[in-house]
């Protein structure tokens, strides 16, 4: 259901503004989403200073020293630092990205920092994936076979294993489907960008044998034809990927086998 | 699917945090421009039937559709109408698969844009 505006409990109120660093000449303003599980308050807005030349490049180095040397309160998920593990998912500057590989010096004025759009949040920049994930697992996202099991390994030409590029990249940080506002307004019901590349990705694998079932399960009103191409997905993904084309190949494929 | 419902957490920022963008704006757009249309055929059918009943009727609305105040609203209403059928012209191209990449994707939707006021304005002249 569309609701343009945010329930009560979710209002954002202005928050703390935390002292500068001393000393510091180079210094950045930052604009962070806050929110505690347990102090029964709306979110809030608090501003933070950074000493840029103590800090590193990308806007996850400028989180770390926050949470080090400001507020070790300050919430938020992170791993690999290298754009590999999807943890550090976040609204940036008005865009979905990966904090680790998204420099501050893209962001023209104070850096403003919010968790993935429409989600439920957990706490501070981190928003509950439960049923992100549920919806990934509900595309089967495994080798499905029927013929029996070869002496070695399910082979695939260099050819059948080039259509994979541009979809097994991808590391589900759920920065597409959050930017969706398709998404935004029927996730209960869309299984938006993230889980149709996934399925689109098993959907052409040529060792898979359950093509038929995987478009059945997709042929629905709402799983798959929410979808109305806005793309916001493919403008976001830190990684590049265009999910927005490969769920238009699933829609061809649903025409071209009714057809 | 999963119970996300836990405790009273919060919904977190969406339309008024995320920077906007060409893609969701021309998107957006195609369909308003669709209800607009909607709205103005009623307009027009209300003309048609102003003139079936009688004179006095029709005089109204027609003296309505005539006045400069008739001229704006048929002006956008002829934009909105070449917005919406590029859009969906736009779709076509979609989903024969062409034209998905960002970039591409981005130009059509300033070309949708320029075209429409383009092609209202030579309407105006015409007209």
């Amino acid at each position: 259901m569309v609701q343009l505006t945010l329930p009560k409990n979710s209002r954002i109120t202005t928050g703390k503004t935390w002292p500068k660093p001393e000393g510091a000449s180079n210094v950045r303003k930052f604009k962070i989403y806050r929110w505690n599980p347990d102090d029964g308050q709306n979110p809030r807005v608090d501003t933070y200073f950074v000493d840029m030349d103590d800090c590193g490049p990308m806007v996850l180095d400028a989180l770390i020293y926050i949470k080090n040397k400001v507020d070790a309160t300050l919430t938020f998920r992170r791993s690999c630092r290298e754009g590999i593990c999807g943890s550090c998912a976040m609204n940036i500057d008005g865009i979905n990205t990966l904090a680790c590989i998204y420099g501050m010096d893209e962001i023209k004025g104070d850096v403003k920092i919010y968790p993935l759009p429409h989600m439920e949040v957990v706490k501070d920049l981190i928003p509950d994936l439960t049923h992100f994930y549920a919806q990934h697992a509900s595309i089967m996202p495994w080798l499905e076979t029927k013929t029996n099991r070869p002496a070695k390994e399910w082979k695939q030409s260099i050819e059948d294993r080039k259509k994979l590029d541009g979809l097994y990249e991808c590391v589900m940080c759920a920065s597409c489907s959050t930017s969706c506002p398709s998404y935004w307004w029927n996730s209960d019901k869309y299984l938006g960008p993230a889980a149709l590349l996934h399925a689109y990705r098993w959907i052409i694998d040529s060792r898979d044998e359950a093509t038929g079932e995987r478009l059945d399960q997709l042929e629905d009103p709402f799983k798959l034809y929410r979808c109305h191409t806005i793309m916001n997905c493919a403008k976001t993904c830190p990684k590049g990927l265009n999910p927005a084309k490969a769920i238009a190949e699933i829609k061809k494929m649903m025409i071209d086998r009714t057809v | 699917m999963a119970d996300v419902k836990r405790g009273n957490r919060p919904l977190s920022p969406h339309l008024t945090i995320y920077r906007p963008q060409m893609t969701s704006a021309s998107s957006i757009m195609v369909r308003i421009t669709g209800i607009a249309a909607l709205i103005l055929s009623a307009l027009v059918v209300w003309w048609l039937l102003a003139a079936a009943t009688s004179e006095s009727a029709f005089a109204f609305i027609d003296t309505l559709i005539r006045s400069w105040l008739g001229d704006l609203v048929m002006f956008g209403a002829t934009w909105a109408i070449f917005y919406h059928m590029l859009g969906r012209l736009r779709h076509v191209i979609w989903d024969l698969g062409y034209c998905l990449d960002v970039s591409v994707a981005e130009k059509l939707g300033i070309g949708m844009f320029v075209l429409a006021t383009v092609l209202t304005i030579i309407t105006a002249l015409v007209v």
